[in-house]
């Protein structure tokens, strides 16, 4: 299994562009905590902080339009790099009525499933299903050549049976299903210890004979290598391939949780580094990017944020008054009966 | 000839697959063996790379039929007994349900149930989970009690745009025959008056539309004139044809083979309470299964739910209240 190889020079776009999704990830990230702690989004705020170099390369390996990507809670620079627009995000943190969800569901609980990307569920592992769905509606539609889905999910998602049924089923049917594990050490405020036995995650791949690779999340070139050659490999027809990577979330659970469970020395040790300071300091040792190009970036993407939550905040919220309180498709009572075929019995 | 209610739903796959490109079979044991009760018999050899053999994954397998929908697809999942859907529960309620609401994007898959008690099954092959499903918003549940409706109700089922829960009862699979599949053809979410009465309604579905007919059968002997209403759909529920019997009848009595608490009947009878009080002469009553697991002994079982007899018994104290 190929694991970190920092230090291969790649494709230079390749990398400015998950940086872009990553750095307007983390600055959109920190104003939406600043707008939870002011009162100003009711319910949930759960960040991707120290997750942006697995999510957002994930996302620009993906091809928009075409593959498939089921985000979950931490990725914020994924779901930026695979194309949802700023306003998506905070017109749905914020309540606009405009937003995707219409006020129907919050927060990262957001997605535009015509597009190839699913909204997602809280209950962890039930996208893996989903995903190998939309694979294998393409593969009886005969349009699956070339084309991948992928979908993220932390350490404690993989204790699920729902993950072991997805995974094991998207084996079976051998479908190029990409699943990324960002095992950020904490499920909530569960240890790994609490979590699972096995001594890396990634040992589970070979139990579904699956492809498996372990890389260091807070290595932007590790990731980009790695990660991208998972995709790869499923887009070439070998099936589903499972990328476990090592990483510390760098906030709590959500902006509610101060994360204090979380000890010292763990904070302090390898994985509790920084993937934006690491990129940073990766693109301009390696000559990918200047530090006045990643400062004017930097006040580009806070422009960004401000004019999505600025517009988003004076959109009107969902009128209780006019909402269509169906759940069905379906109109009922339905008038007169469908013609329908007669069986032919033999 | 005679056709089956088993055949009716055979026929009505083979004829979706022949005519819609959209519509696959996934299931446990559906491919080459034709499902646990051959419901898919022959599917796979005629429709080649549209009956899938599936593993024991409940859960993943709805997780597939909602992404496979999403997509544009319209699948079909045997669940292998309707008691195993509660492994699927989550991406059923959570996941298929929701979706519409959530995203606005529909997912047209239909979920065969195959429902209900049968003698020696016991507690984990005999469940009636109507109730439960019907009490989440964004599904649609059917419960056909006749060979037709069996095969007109899953053609219609497949070409809604919701999650349909698709209650097949057991017991109907071989017993209940019929010459031909007529074109006493209802839309879904309408009930049918199968035995028109004037002292009485019973309220049924499914397998108990059979036993409140013959409760009705006997209690004619004794000069009782019983309406019997199948209501098809449970969900949504056509409270309106139940309304229009009671108010002829004055007395209702709603049948189910489901546990007791809460369910179908007891939506039907809160129902009636609450939009047709003036028209009741005697206290609405309730007839279900009994208030434990569905016991495994025939003879057991054969008590456990209602019966002729015990519908009978339950009938005379309402009309003679």
């Amino acid at each position: 299994m190929p694991t970190n190889t920092d230090g291969v020079v790649t494709n230079r776009d390749f990398l400015r562009s998950v940086f872009h999704s990553m750095l307007r990830a983390r600055i959109l990230e920190n104003k939406l905590s600043s707008l939870y702690k002011a009162g100003k989004i009711v319910g949930g705020v759960y960040l991707g902080r120290g997750q942006e170099a697995v999510s957002a390369t994930l996302g620009t390996s993906l091809i928009q339009g075409k593959d498939f990507f089921a985000p979950l809670i931490r990725d914020q620079a994924g779901r930026t790099a695979f194309g949802e627009s700023m306003l998506d995000c905070t017109r749905t943190y914020l309540g606009s009525a405009q937003g995707p969800m219409r006020g129907r569901d919050g927060n990262i609980h957001r997605g535009r499933p015509e597009m190839g990307m699913p909204a997602m569920i809280s209950h962890l592992g039930a996208q893996v299903p989903v995903v190998a769905g939309m694979l294998f509606a393409k593969r009886l539609q005969g349009t699956l050549e070339g084309r991948v889905g992928a979908t993220c999910i932390g350490d404690g998602a993989s204790s699920t049976g729902a993950f072991h049924e997805g995974l094991n089923l998207a084996a079976v049917e051998k479908l190029p299903l990409v699943i990324v594990i960002g095992n950020n050490q904490f499920a909530y405020s569960t240890p790994n210890s609490r979590q699972f036995v096995c001594a890396d995650l990634v040992e589970k791949a070979r139990g579904y004979g699956i492809g498996g690779f372990s890389v260091d999340g807070t290595d932007l070139l590790a990731c980009v290598s790695v990660i991208g050659e998972a995709v790869r490999r499923a887009r070439a027809g070998q099936g589903p391939q499972m990328v476990v990577a090592r990483l510390l979330r760098l906030s709590g659970h959500g902006e509610h949780d101060d994360g204090s469970y979380v000890p010292d020395e763990i904070r302090k040790d390898h994985y509790g580094r920084d993937c934006i300071e690491v990129a940073i300091r990766q693109l301009l040792e390696n000559g990918h990017a200047t530090a006045d190009e990643i400062s004017s970036w930097e006040n580009e993407f806070s422009d960004e944020v401000q004019r999505a939550v600025a517009q988003a905040q004076q959109e009107a919220p969902p009128d209780p008054y006019h909402e269509d309180w169906t759940a069905l498709a379906t109109r009922f009572p339905l008038t007169a009966s469908q013609p329908t075929a007669q069986p032919v019995f033999p | 000839m005679s056709v089956t209610y088993i055949d009716a739903i055979r026929e009505a796959q083979e004829t979706l697959l022949r005519e819609d490109p959209r519509v696959f079979l996934y299931g446990q044991d559906i491919a080459t063996f034709g499902g646990a009760f051959k419901a898919t018999k022959g599917l796979a050899e005629k429709f080649p790379n549209r009956v899938f053999d599936c593993p024991i994954s409940e859960d993943a397998m709805i997780g597939l039929a909602v992404g496979a929908a999403i997509e544009g697809m319209r699948p079909i999942v045997e669940m292998q007994f309707a008691d195993f859907s509660s492994i699927a529960f989550n991406q059923i309620v959570n996941q298929a349900a929701t979706h519409f609401y959530r995203t606005g994007v529909p997912i047209p898959i239909t979920i065969r149930l195959p429902s209900g008690g049968t003698p020696g099954s016991g507690p984990f092959h005999s469940q009636s989970m109507e109730g439960i499903y019907a009490q989440y918003p964004g599904l649609v549940v059917l419960t056909p009690a006749s060979v037709s409706d069996a095969y007109h109700m899953l053609i219609d089922a497949v070409a809604l745009d919701d999650p349909v829960i698709f209650c097949e009862h057991k017991f109907l699979y071989r017993w209940l025959k019929s010459k031909s599949i007529n074109d006493d053809h209802l839309p879904i979410g309408q009930a049918r008056i199968v035995r028109s009465g004037k002292h009485a309604t019973v309220v049924a579905y499914s397998a108990m539309v059979h036993e409140a007919v013959r409760a009705a059968d006997r209690l004619q002997q004794d000069g009782w004139e019983i309406e019997v209403v199948d209501l098809r759909s449970v969900k949504p529920l056509d409270i309106d044809t139940v309304l229009a019997s009671v108010a002829r009848t004055g007395r209702l009595l709603a049948l189910g083979e489901a546990f007791p608490w809460g369910g179908v009947t007891a939506e039907v009878v809160s129902r009636v309470a609450a939009e047709g009080f003036h028209l009741l002469d005697a206290p609405p009553q309730r007839l279900n299964a009994r208030d434990t697991p569905v016991p495994y002994h025939p003879k057991l079982w054969a008590a456990h739910r209602p019966t002729p007899e015990s519908i009978c018994e339950a009938l005379r104290k309402l009309l003679t209240f």
